[in-house]
């Protein structure tokens, strides 16, 4: 069944911001690569001791403001209906749940193995 | 709110859409009213052979030390058995009255995406057929429908058996997903005008959430299976002890799927239950946002319960207590639901019909399902109760009791609306006690046997035990339970008598306003909705009843053109997946092939 | 049939195409299908009794090109959307060629990439981290792949002058695809590569 055309929302981006965006994402990524070298690399320096407990949360926060970057702008969820951040983020609620709760079952399991 | 047919000319219709007769328009057809009587038929002969596995299963247990059957048969028997029961009957037939009803009771003319709808059934029509024709091969799964690991590793499992299975359940896994997204994207986009959300008739809320139900479960069998067919076929060592695998990364697996799936195979029961004791009482359902919230939460708490199918196999006590809790938390909107069907019943002018029969039925069985249920919650005692006859008891009261009754229900309600023709009252309550009584004599004494000690899954047991006297009582209750369907049958085909009423029933909802059996386009003009109940409003404003809502021509509809590329796409994906057990890879090739034609041809081909 | 009657055939209860809900749905499901893969990997994470370990097999600097690549072939795909739904057909064509080429070669990478471990020693029956490493990834490449496919379908077309801005809402849909298997990798890159 076909709809009528989508209703254009306010404050299109531009592809300038999109850009802008891109550049952010190949930044973030090169800190997530520049933070594993600092922390696990052979040019890791006197700084890796103490960056090592916070690596995984670290990684773990750059890695989800790229999603959020591309699934917010990239995706257009920003713009559109919230019906579809709904249908996207639920899942991916649930999905942390099942991902959370394997590890630790897992790592309890064997810890008493 | 027209749900007449206002200002219409047409005395004489002149037939604009043709009707379509023939094998070819079957194949063909896009139309959820066929589609739905297909995936009826289909699982109803699915339902039968799971039954019949189910009476061979009850004839080596009605004497101890039994020879009927070989060990080996038996277990064949017994997997097959609850594999077809849950996804070639339950879930199928389910699926006969989400194509069926779900446009209708919403006021479309189609769901959302009609040949996607075509594709799931032939997808499941070929899984069925290619999990059943292992029997041909003397290789039917053998392992359980659950299929623990690592029985089913190639070491222990070298037979097809478990491909069979494996593969079977992945093409059945597509063609849920595929449903699973139109029915989401029908329900969403498609309700007519006025039909907010919380207008829906509850059939359509409980099938709402199954769907999402489907979507987020089914994905994680996809991978469990995938990870099992990698082992049997590439070698992986997902499931490999000796490599650090571990077979209970299986059980979690399949049970973050199979949680969820009990739940897929009990709301739309609930959904059918909830529309039918309304019309019987003459009263609208009682707490209709109480029956959509407890819904919704039963479907989301059974996202957090899975191990407590695995309190036995030492997660620990901190997993057990959660897993525990949140178990017995789900008693809560069940009972809430409960309570809210006893209340719709309570008080009102009762009209004690065949469907009223099963439905009520439905409550006092899955009650007692129910009860069990709890009773396996408390960790400790499931120690007990796990792998013995007490948790089959309590899984045939829900899905028998509970599942079967509604569904039975719902065949004696939307039979005159699907066919035209309406079931015998008398007969139809011959084979509700004959159900009732065989299904009790059946699996009432499981509850003894359980606690007294009866394994599950074993083929004979010694005399001696105490055994004997509840076996040979529930094999003679399942000839019971045979016989009643014996009786449904002759009701269907030779005692059902011709009706053209478009409302026998005096329902409440939007596809009694329609002729019986509906015409292709559903309504002659898509309905407007005001409220809840809107027939009965409708009724209510004309002080009474409503005229006979004429057959018309159609002229200017539009419909959906038929296809056969669903069918080819359906063929082309499920050999894609066979390959893997027999030819890979040039048959999986092969289906790749087929499938890239189906796809393309069918993204590229007029719609409409 | 009237006016109203034929307005009414055609609306949606929310005003929203049916097939981008439907994609964004498929979207939905699909998360559930990376999160088991992913959950698999990282149970097994450091439980293989033998073979390549990640440390000893996984080289940070082509992965990271291909990262790269990827998440700007998303870039370049919205480019081309904006393309389309402005008419303008060479911004559309030449972006849309660009995704398609980062998203050829990141799969090309990483059969470059799985040929290469091969032959270092870690196939899929090595240990749980070949049979869990090129489970998740295969699949992910498998997802990029029919992406790839998807897009040069639309290329064919937009070539042909057949993508339209009214017809736009074919690559939103492909775009949305697209974009998932990007975030897909977004957490399988430091998940896998990073965190040893």
């Amino acid at each position: 069944m076909d709809a009528h055309p989508e209703k254009h929302e306010h404050a299109h981006p531009t592809p300038g911001l999109y850009a802008k965006i891109g550049l952010v994402l190949f930044v973030l990524t090169a800190l997530e690569v520049g933070l594993y070298e600092a922390t696990y690399g052979e040019t890791a320096g006197p700084l890796a001791e103490h960056l090592r407990p916070f690596f995984v949360p670290l990684l773990l926060m750059l890695s989800a403001a790229k999603f959020a970057l591309v699934a917010m702008f990239y995706m257009h969820l920003k713009q559109d209906s919230r019906l579809f951040s709904g249908v996207f983020v639920f899942p991916i609620i649930i999905a942390t749940v099942v991902i959370v709760s394997l590890i630790v079952l897992f790592a309890y399991h064997y810890s008493i193995a | 709110m027209a749900t007449t047919v206002a200002g219409h000319p047409h005395a004489a219709p002149v037939a604009a859409h043709a009707e379509k007769t023939g094998l070819w328009s079957w194949i063909t057809t896009v139309d959820h009213k066929r589609i739905g009587i297909l995936y009826g038929v289909t699982a109803f002969v699915f339902f039968l052979i799971g039954g019949i596995e189910a009476l061979l299963i009850r004839i080596q247990l009605g004497a101890p030390d039994n020879t009927f059957l070989s060990p080996e048969l038996y277990n064949q028997l017994f997997t097959m058995h609850g594999t077809t029961m849950i996804f070639l009957a339950v879930m199928p037939l389910s699926a006969m009255f989400f194509n069926y009803l779900i446009p209708l009771m919403i006021g479309a003319r189609d769901v959302a995406f009609p040949r996607l709808n075509a594709f799931s059934y032939w997808v499941f029509l070929i899984g069925g057929l290619f999990m059943n024709a292992s029997f041909l091969f003397g290789a039917a799964p053998n392992q359980g429908w659950f299929g623990y690991a690592n029985l089913t590793s190639r070491q222990y499992s070298p037979g097809l058996n478990v491909d069979f299975w494996t593969i079977g359940l992945q093409i059945l896994g597509i063609a849920s997903l595929a449903a699973a997204v139109n029915f989401f994207v029908t329900i969403v986009n498609l309700r007519c005008r006025g039909m907010t959300l919380m207008r829906m008739p509850m059939f359509v809320w409980m099938s709402f959430i199954t769907q999402i139900l489907l979507l987020l479960a089914f994905p994680v069998i996809t991978v469990a299976l995938i990870l099992l067919m990698f082992d049997r076929a590439f070698g992986t060592t997902f499931f490999v002890p000796a490599a650090g695998g571990d077979p209970l990364l299986w059980q979690h697996l399949f049970w973050i799927f199979g949680h969820p799936e009990v739940y897929i195979l009990i709301l739309p029961a609930f959904g059918i239950v909830s529309e039918i004791l309304p019309v019987f009482s003459r009263k609208p359902l009682f707490g209709y946002a109480a029956m959509v919230f407890s819904g919704a939460f039963i479907a989301f708490l059974g996202f957090g319960v899975w191990s407590h199918h695995m309190f036995a196999v030492h997660m620990g006590p901190f997993a057990d207590a959660v897993f525990a809790l949140g178990t017995m938390l789900i008693a809560i909107p069940t009972g809430v639901k409960i309570f809210n069907w006893l209340g719709t019943v309570w008080g009102g002018s009762l009209r004690l019909t065949t469907p009223m029969y099963f439905a009520l039925g439905f409550i006092a069985m899955f009650i007692i399902g129910g009860l069990s249920g709890v009773m396996h919650s408390v960790a400790p005692h499931d120690l007990q109760q796990t792998d013995t006859y007490f948790i089959v008891a309590h899984f045939h009261y829900v899905l028998f009791g509970g599942s079967i009754f509604s569904l039975t229900a719902g065949a004696y309600y939307w039979f005159p609306k699907m066919f035209g023709r309406i079931l015998d009252e008398r007969l139809g309550k011959v084979h509700f006690w004959l159900m009732f009584v065989g299904f009790n004599l059946t699996f009432f004494p499981m509850h003894f046997l359980g606690l007294n000690g009866m394994p599950r899954r074993v083929y004979t047991y010694p005399a001696g035990l105490g055994f004997e006297f509840w076996n040979q009582v529930e094999t003679a209750g399942s000839f019971v339970l045979a016989a009643s369907f014996l009786v449904f049958l002759y009701n269907i085909f030779v005692r059902s008598k011709r009706t053209t009423a478009a409302d026998p029933w005096d329902g409440a909802t939007l596809e009694w306003s329609i002729p019986s059996p509906p015409q292709e386009w559903n309504f002659a003009e898509l309905p407007t909705v005001h409220g809840r109940d809107p027939l009965w409003e409708a009724k209510r404003a004309r002080g009474g009843s409503l005229p006979e809502p004429p057959r018309v021509s159609g002229a200017g509809i539009h419909l959906p053109n038929p296809s056969y590329w669903p069918l080819v796409t359906a063929i082309g994906a499920s050999t894609v997946l066979i390959g893997i057990m027999v030819g890979f890879p040039w048959v999986s090739i092969a289906g790749g092939v087929v499938l890239f034609v189906g796809v393309y041809a069918w993204a590229f081909e007029p719609a409409h | 049939m009237t006016a109203h009657a034929h307005a009414l055939e055609h609306e949606t209860s929310t005003g929203l195409d049916s097939r981008k809900l439907a994609i964004w749905t498929f979207i939905g499901s699909e998360c559930l299908f990376f999160a088991t893969l992913i959950s698999t990997y990282l149970v097994y994470k450091g439980k293989s009794v033998s073979g390549p370990t990640p440390a000893q097999i996984l080289e940070i600097p082509l992965v990271t090109f291909g990262t790269a690549l990827l998440l700007f072939s998303s870039l370049f795909v919205v480019l081309a959307l904006y393309g389309a739904q402005q008419g303008r057909r060479g911004m559309l064509i030449g972006w849309l060629g660009a995704t398609i080429f980062c998203g050829a070669f990141f799969v090309g990478m990483q059969v470059y990439e799985f040929t290469h471990f091969v032959h270092k020693g870690l196939t899929l029956k090595t240990n749980l981290f070949g049979s869990s490493f090129y489970t998740l990834t295969g699949f992910h490449g498998t997802h990029v792949t029919i992406g790839v496919i998807w897009l040069v379908t639309l290329f064919i077309l937009a070539l042909r002058g057949k993508l339209p801005p009214e017809k736009a809402l074919n690559l939103e849909i492909a775009a949305l695809y697209w974009h998932f298997v990007d975030v897909v990798w977004i957490v399988i890159f430091p998940v896998v590569y990073l965190m040893r």
